[in-house]
């Protein structure tokens, strides 16, 4: 109890710590001689926002960037960490499972959320049936993660099963798997979980665009008879290509940056690792600052042409709008 | 669940599946456009069924003794049927170093994300509300380079915000303490920012210019303003993203790990229940009940407040 009273006064203090900075910058801004007042408004609002991401963003990027050529005594050691990222067998592996990973989640994700989005569209229960599909976005990836272990869990083929896979296989005659354990299958299985959670996000943001159709456009074409299919081959697809663009880029730099399933239901171990998870091994595992720089840097190069295109095609439907 | 009431009966002549060429006559198209119908409300079934059961199975598990999920699957619960709170009582009492003891970390996670979620929002307010009507030089090149910090993945400032953090002294006294939440709530803070400062600018540039200058010729400053005009009619926009950076930092696990230290006094749920499954992978009772203490507020959240949450994600606002 004594421990809550502390935690408590803890959160009270800081919140009035920051409380009294503003309030101190919002009394300088307005008691400022009328002279500079305009320039001393501008600085003080800006200053706080300003000062924390010179300092703990931008000013760390550029460290980090010369972290990578480093060793882990902190001496330059040229592109060494960038050859071990590339030759060494386990290193190549997390390469190979970024990239299976950042093709599999957003057109997998996209796709599925885009059939369920089309043909819950004015069905009876839409909310319902919406919520139920986008509630995983809401829960921890750390959550998500035991869910699926769970599902994923094995016994002995003699025993019964508790996790539902298995049982599956089992009630099929097969034999139980360690679904988690077998490589290269259980990449998949962890990209099964990914998919789980961001199938939502596509679901809700395709299915606002489909919403914006015009019904004219839908009706005319029933009118002409088109089937389901041409409809949504011909009408839907086309009317709604942006938000599928923002959709695809915006679930592949989530996907680049996945690190809570893997470190949650394998820690990266039977060759399972992905960037972002080594990342955070070699620098804060194992002792390797140099080499989880140069991953990070690695991370940045792969996340830039997806963000630059994202921000394009949205910039593209600002303009139409 | 469809639009279809009534269920024609099939045809006998078995139907080929594609789409139904102009000669066919209306009747039979229009049984098949029923069908199709059909198969979309099976497959719509289907899909949330899936994407439904592995949280169901989740829940049903922590109400079971230790001994039945250990025993057989979830679904056999109604063979034998017994429930016990049991799991959530083992997991939240304190109960010495080898019990879970989530009910600290849970009081954790709420006194690293309350901060957490008001310090960005204030500071990204004052910075939109200045981007959007503040009148200086290079304000556009400014607002576009703080933009494009988002594409800065949060890997590329870990290590060296870290090393910041433990440099940070004045003579021999740590300004931010390892074992406090601290460097939890900064880190999280500076995260937040480029993407709240575009949000909200976003929404506080289309507030009328008349309101403002009305204001401004009633003598008020800058600061009167912002706290009575621009907050109060922000609200919506603030609401939206006060959900996100909510969700965001409650259920964040890498900044807790390489900022909390992992002690009791300040590791949030997520970084435990993330411990737990490392050292104790197949206690499924603690982990199921652990799961959903750490999901419960969250759902809350999300179920209270969907609306909001869909509008921010709508706006454009994903982190990551």
């Amino acid at each position: 109890m004594e421990d809550l009273g502390n935690k408590f006064l803890q959160v009270v203090v800081a919140l009035a710590i920051f409380a009294a900075i503003i309030g101190l910058i919002m009394l300088i801004v307005d008691r400022a001689p009328k002279s500079i007042r305009d320039r001393v408004t501008i600085a003080g609002f800006l200053a706080p926002a300003a000062i924390l991401l010179v300092v703990g963003m931008i000013w760390p990027a550029v460290q980090t960037t010369f972290l990578a050529f480093t060793d882990r005594e902190g001496n330059v050691n040229g592109i060494e960490n960038f050859v071990w990222m590339f030759t060494e067998p386990t290193a190549l592996i997390t390469l190979r499972n970024t990239v299976l990973w950042m093709v599999l989640v957003p057109i997998l994700a996209t796709g599925i959320g885009l059939v369920y989005a089309v043909i819950i569209d004015k069905a009876r229960g839409e909310r319902t049936l919406k919520a139920l599909v986008f509630m995983p976005m809401a829960i921890s990836m750390v959550g998500a993660g035991v869910i699926w272990r769970f599902i994923y869990a094995y016994k002995g083929p003699e025993q019964e099963q508790i996790g539902l896979l298995n049982q599956i296989l089992v009630w099929f005659g097969g034999e139980p798997q360690q679904f988690l354990l077998d490589a290269p299958g259980n990449t998949f299985f962890l990209i099964a979980v990914m998919i789980w959670i961001q199938v939502g996000f596509a679901m809700v943001i395709l299915s606002a665009a489909i919403k914006g159709i015009p019904a004219e456009i839908v009706e005319a074409s029933r009118l002409d008879g088109a089937s389901a299919w041409q409809q949504f081959k011909d009408i839907t697809i086309p009317s709604i290509r942006g938000a599928l663009v923002v959709v695809i880029t915006t679930i592949t730099i989530i996907t680049l940056k996945v690190f809570d399933i893997v470190r949650t239901m394998t820690a990266g171990n039977y060759d399972t690792s992905v960037i972002a998870n080594e990342m955070y091994t070699q620098a804060f595992r194992a002792g390797e600052p140099g080499r989880g720089a140069a991953l990070a840097l690695v991370l940045f190069l792969m996340v830039l042409p997806v963000v630059i295109y994202n921000a394009r095609v949205l910039k593209q439907q600002r303009q139409i709008r | 669940m469809s639009s279809t009431p009534t269920i024609p009966p099939v045809p006998a002549t078995p139907q080929p599946s594609d789409t139904p060429s102009a000669v066919e006559p209306p009747i039979t198209r229009r049984v098949k456009q029923r069908l199709t119908s059909r198969g979309a409300t099976i497959a719509a079934i289907i899909i949330a069924t899936v994407w439904t059961i592995p949280t169901a199975g989740l829940l049903i598990s922590s109400f079971r003794p230790e001994d039945n999920i250990q025993r057989n699957g979830w679904w056999n619960v109604f063979a034998d049927f017994e429930v016990t709170l049991e799991n959530y009582s083992d997991v939240l009492v304190p109960g010495g170093s080898q019990s879970p003891n989530l009910g600290d970390y849970f009081v954790n996670s709420l006194a690293i994300v309350i901060p957490a979620t008001l310090i960005p929002l204030v500071i990204a307010a004052m910075a939109a509300y200045m981007f959007a009507w503040g009148k200086f030089r290079g304000k556009d090149t400014m607002f576009v380079f703080i933009f494009a910090l988002q594409i800065i993945p949060l890997q590329m400032a870990l290590i060296p915000l870290l090393r910041l953090f433990v440099n940070l002294q004045i003579g021999d006294v740590q300004l931010l303490p390892a074992g406090s939440y601290a460097q939890l709530w900064i880190a999280h803070t500076i995260f937040a920012l480029p993407l709240a400062i575009f949000l909200l600018h976003n929404f506080i540039a289309e507030i009328p210019g008349e309101v403002i200058e009305a204001a401004k010729v009633d003598g008020a400053g800058h600061a009167t303003i912002f706290w009575r005009i621009i907050i109060p009619l922000s609200v919506p926009a603030l609401a939206s993203y006060a959900i996100f950076q909510f969700l965001w930092v409650w259920n964040d696990l890498l900044v807790a790990l390489v900022f909390s230290g992992g002690t009791p006094d300040v590791a949030p749920i997520t970084q435990r229940l993330a411990e737990l499954t490392g050292t104790r992978g197949s206690e499924w009772h603690r982990l199921t009940a652990g799961a959903f203490v750490s999901m419960v507020v969250p759902l809350l959240v999300f179920f209270g407040l969907q609306r909001y949450f869909v509008r921010g994600l709508l706006a454009g606002g994903l982190k990551g």
